[in-house]
């Protein structure tokens, strides 16, 4: 097992590099942290395509899917901190709890405002 | 010894948050106490003394906490997930057959016919883009609309929304209660502001964008797909920063932006569904998507509008 | 042998969505004219649909053919494969794309802003032209491209509506969806690695020679597992399934109508595709899939309903709602059998075409209680816009399965697939809990919004339902009879779709 495990290195390193993406892209509460983890974990998995596709003789398949993937990433990427940005409009942060306190706080603000409305009409 | 190690775990600790190095003498203040978002008004219902019941005090204990206990267990579980995970997939790659093996599976005709027969099947001077290109088509055509999808997606994310504010707020107003209470971004202040009459920035780009110009069309014509259309957003991007983005905004708008993406990504599609083994045509059309989308995303990003 | 014509629709469909897609942005966006472009376009693929349901019924011999894109054969090239399951599944998914996108006309252009509603048409489109071919292709690449263009696209429709909490549902789902594209793409290169092809077909040939050979069990497992964690996430089964009432609570009705009825399936279905052309029913069982799949579907089938129990929002009720009927689909596929997975398919259908109809109704409802989705505010409203509370009543008493309506049809066809089955206790004691359940939310729901209120305030007046919402109810409602009652030549359909997948 061990023996396997050194002579696989590429391997190893590419999924303990995804892991470690994949990690941030659940834990971190930070958005920019949190797009950063999801690079890390696709780059990571063309780290592995590349590792187990490498060979001197035959190489092309995943370069071609390597290529496909990582214009997706940087579509995915680029989607995300759009919302980032239209999250950081509204809120006026980056870290996503303080994000949902401030949210629940205007809907309770709101729910307030509505309730006033209604005891108005109804007097 | 074990203050050592607490020390060294602090450093480490403050490394990965990407806190600042920590004085000698610091005082950590006590924890202040915990906003209460959930707390509703107290009710002063009981006039007499009244012990809490246990379910009065589990909803206190869950108005404290409840974020926190709600977070903690989300990072527990998803911390063994990933430990899972990554556990499961470290056994499995130690147990994958290596592609120099013969009995490998993957060690199979395809790659061969792409190798052997590539070059004469498609007339690509490069293997790599004579697959994607005229073996897997279909695929560089969902990646290409792939990058269509997240232009839009952000176009209509922030493009859209800044650019005619105003209009937005007289036609919505008054339909959804959630609308009145909204706050929105001030329309047309710019995220990121520096001084943009910077000299050697200029004079560089001066010289380098002819270049990098040049280099992209060369790449784009010469089959090495997709850096030529990113090397070209990066002449655009650089004419922008050096200059004025006014100035990148006089030739390249929104409407140019538009037409060049759905136009090539058409003629794309229609070279992909009459094919006639075309490599040369199918290359400009990506080229000048991604050029447009990479230029368009930089655009949108920094400045809320092409 | 199928014409020539039938042979290229399952190409010429996706094709044409990707087109009018393409084409918008160049359009102008005065008289309406992307949305009618989108309806037109998805009114054209339920017919090209239907046709080659038709022509694949009427061959005679084979039931299914393989299209090859480009220029070269399978193994070195790209295919989308056509059967009567995808012709089937296409033609529901385009019906109930073109009735939600009518019958939400109205709320859309109120709660998206103008110079927005352009692109929002493009989005829609893309969607349909990713869920087509999520449904025809062959090769599991071309599958992952394309769930990313639905990823990106169904979190930007969720995010279209300018509303505080839109923009944080959308990143919810958005990383929720990222998670599962990445073990998506990791399972794509571990299998690629170990078979060597990405067409689907023989891929099953390559793992057919591993498991007989008794090699590399561990690593097939493990992305088996994996992949189905992918899709599972991404389909909103039970314990992956906290970002879904965000994102339905939040966003317009037509977005959350094409989330919960379209592309959750889209991505079923692929899951459905992966186990039964890719691994094979056989390896399946032997590497004890089926079950926790199985116990999943279970769990997702009672936790959905008690969610949805604790909910005063409608939608996200709905949306809780939605994920119970989730685990029925999972219950079938977790059958592993060809009458689980014809059930399953048959409740994908069903749940396609009914879900959007009780999104539209409950849309209809808030808008004559004065956009307020508080359950408790749709009281009367029954009597200010009686279509959309037609349809909610009937969209509620056939996710409760009474007979007669679409939701019966697809439980009774999940409870005779279990006969035969081991699990025929645990499958029966759910359907029956869940429906139990179902009804304790839904029939208060209906019997609300039968209340007469009297302290309305009458000096808000509702606009009463445009032409085309009553029009597409209509429809709605004479799909649902139409699958609650004829089903069976259906199901037989779906069956030989299965056999033949």
């Amino acid at each position: 097992m061990l023996e396997k495990l050194i002579l696989n290195h590429y391997e190893i390193a590419a999924v303990i590099l995804s892991g470690i993406g994949l990690m941030n892209l659940l834990l971190q509460r930070n958005l920019i942290r949190k797009i950063i983890g999801l690079n890390i974990m696709n780059t990571a998995v063309y780290l592995l395509f590349a590792a187990k596709g490498y060979n001197a003789e035959y190489p092309p398949v995943p370069a071609g899917l390597i290529l496909t993937g990582i214009v997706v990433t940087v579509s995915v990427t680029t989607f995300a901190l759009a919302l980032t940005l239209k999250l950081y409009e509204t809120y006026g942060t980056l870290n996503i709890d303080e994000a949902l306190m401030k949210m629940t706080l205007q809907q309770e603000e709101l729910e307030a405002k509505i309730e006033a409305q209604e005891e108005e009409l109804i007097s | 010894m074990n203050e050592e190690i607490k020390a060294i775990w602090k450093s480490l600790f403050d490394w990965v948050m990407g806190n600042g190095p920590r004085p000698e003498n610091e005082v950590i203040p006590d924890e202040p106490p915990p906003d209460l978002p959930f707390t509703r008004k107290p009710k002063d219902k009981y006039s007499r003394f009244h012990e809490a019941t246990l379910k009065e005090r589990y909803n206190q204990w869950l108005e404290i906490h409840g974020l926190h206990m709600f977070s903690s267990l989300y990072s527990g579980i998803s911390v063994l997930t990933c430990i899972v995970i990554v556990s499961l997939l470290l056994a499995t790659v130690s147990e994958l057959p290596s592609l120099s093996d013969e009995r490998n599976l993957a060690n199979n005709e395809i790659i061969r016919r792409y190798v052997e027969r590539g070059g004469k099947e498609t007339g690509a001077q490069n293997i790599v883009a004579g697959l994607i290109l005229n073996y897997r088509a279909f695929n560089t055509f969902g990646e290409s609309a792939v990058l269509f999808t997240a232009a839009v997606s952000v176009l209509m994310l922030l493009g859209a929304s800044r650019r005619n504010n105003a209009d937005d707020e007289q036609s919505m107003k008054g339909n959804d209660s959630g609308k009145n209470f909204m706050q929105r971004g001030p329309p047309s202040v710019r995220l990121h502001t520096f001084r943009r009459d910077d000299a050697i920035l200029r004079g560089t780009a001066s010289i380098s964008i002819p270049v990098i110009l040049i280099m992209g069309c060369v790449i784009i014509i010469n089959g090495h797909l997709l850096s030529g259309g990113a090397i070209l957003s990066t002449a655009l991007i650089l004419c922008a920063n050096a200059y004025d983005f006014e100035r990148v905004h006089k030739f390249f708008n929104e409407q140019i932006f538009i037409t060049i993406t759905s136009t090539s990504l058409m003629i794309y599609a229609l070279s992909n569904i009459f094919n006639g083994g075309l490599i040369l045509l199918p290359n400009i059309c990506i080229g000048l998507i991604v050029a447009g989308t990479l230029y368009g995303f930089y655009a949108l990003l920094s400045e809320g509008e092409i | 042998m199928i014409d020539s014509f039938a042979f290229n629709i399952p190409f010429i469909s996706i094709f044409l969505a990707m087109i009018a897609a393409i084409i918008t942005p160049l359009l102008p966006k005065q008289n309406r004219i992307p949305e009618n472009l989108s309806c037109c376009v998805i009114g054209i693929i339920g017919i090209l649909s239907a046709y080659l349901l038709y022509a694949l019924t009427n061959s005679g011999q084979s039931l299914s053919f393989n299209f090859k894109i480009g220029n070269f054969p399978v193994p070195y090239g790209n295919e989308l494969k056509a059967g009567p399951l995808e012709a089937v599944l296409s033609l529901f998914f385009s019906l109930s794309m073109l009735l939600s996108l009518t019958g939400n006309f109205s709320s859309t252009e109120e709660d998206i802003a103008p110079n927005r509603r352009q692109l929002f048409c493009v989005l829609v489109n893309l969607i349909m032209s990713s869920l087509l071919a999520m449904t025809y292709t062959n090769d599991i690449f071309t599958a992952y491209v394309f769930i990313e263009i639905s990823t990106i696209a169904a979190c930007s429709i969720v995010a279209v509506k300018e509303s505080p909490e839109t923009a944080r549902a959308a990143l919810r789902y958005l990383v929720m969806s990222l998670v599962g594209s990445g073990l998506i793409l990791i399972v794509i290169c571990l299998l690629y690695n170990l078979t060597g092809h990405l067409i689907m077909q023989n891929m099953h040939i390559a793992i057919q020679v591993l498991v007989s050979a008794k090699s590399y069990i561990m690593p097939l497992t493990v992305s088996l597992a994996l992949i189905t964690t992918g899709l599972a996430v991404k389909s909103a089964l039970y314990p992956f399934s906290f970002w879904l009432p965000d994102a339905h609570g939040s966003s317009t009705n037509l977005s959350s109508a094409i989330l919960s009825g379209l592309v959750l399936k889209g991505h079923i279905f692929l899951l459905i595709k992966i186990f039964y052309r890719v691994f094979g029913l056989d390896v399946i069982h032997a590497l004890r899939m089926d079950t926790v799949i199985f116990i999943l579907g279970l769990l997702a089938m009672i936790m959905g309903s008690v969610h949805a129990l604790r909910q005063t929002n409608v939608k996200r009720m709905i949306a809780w709602s939605s994920v119970a009927q989730v685990g029925y689909i999972f219950l079938g596929v977790g059958l592993n059998t060809t009458a689980g997975i014809a059930a399953a398919c048959l409740h994908i259908i069903v749940h396609a075409c009914v879900k959007p109809m009780l999104i539209t109704a409950a849309g209809g409802l808030s808008n004559a209680a004065g956009h307020k989705k508080g359950l408790h505010a749709l009281m009367g409203t029954f009597y200010s816009n009686v279509w959309a509370g037609l349809g909610f009543m009937a969209g509620a008493f056939s996710m409760m399965g009474i007979p007669a309506f679409a939701g019966f049809a697809s439980k009774l066809s999940l409870t005779m697939a279990s006969f035969d089955h081991p699990v025929i206790v645990w499958s029966l004691a759910a359907l029956a809990a869940s429906s139990v359940l179902n009804a304790l939310y839904y029939v208060p729901a209906v019997i609300v919004i039968l209340t007469h209120n009297k302290n309305m305030n009458n000096n808000f007046s509702a606009p009463p339902p445009t032409r085309l919402y009553k029009i597409s109810m209509t429809c709605f409602l004479a799909l649902n009879f139409y699958l609650g009652l004829f089903c069976m030549p259906l199901l037989r359909l779906i069956t030989r779709g299965v056999n033949v997948l």
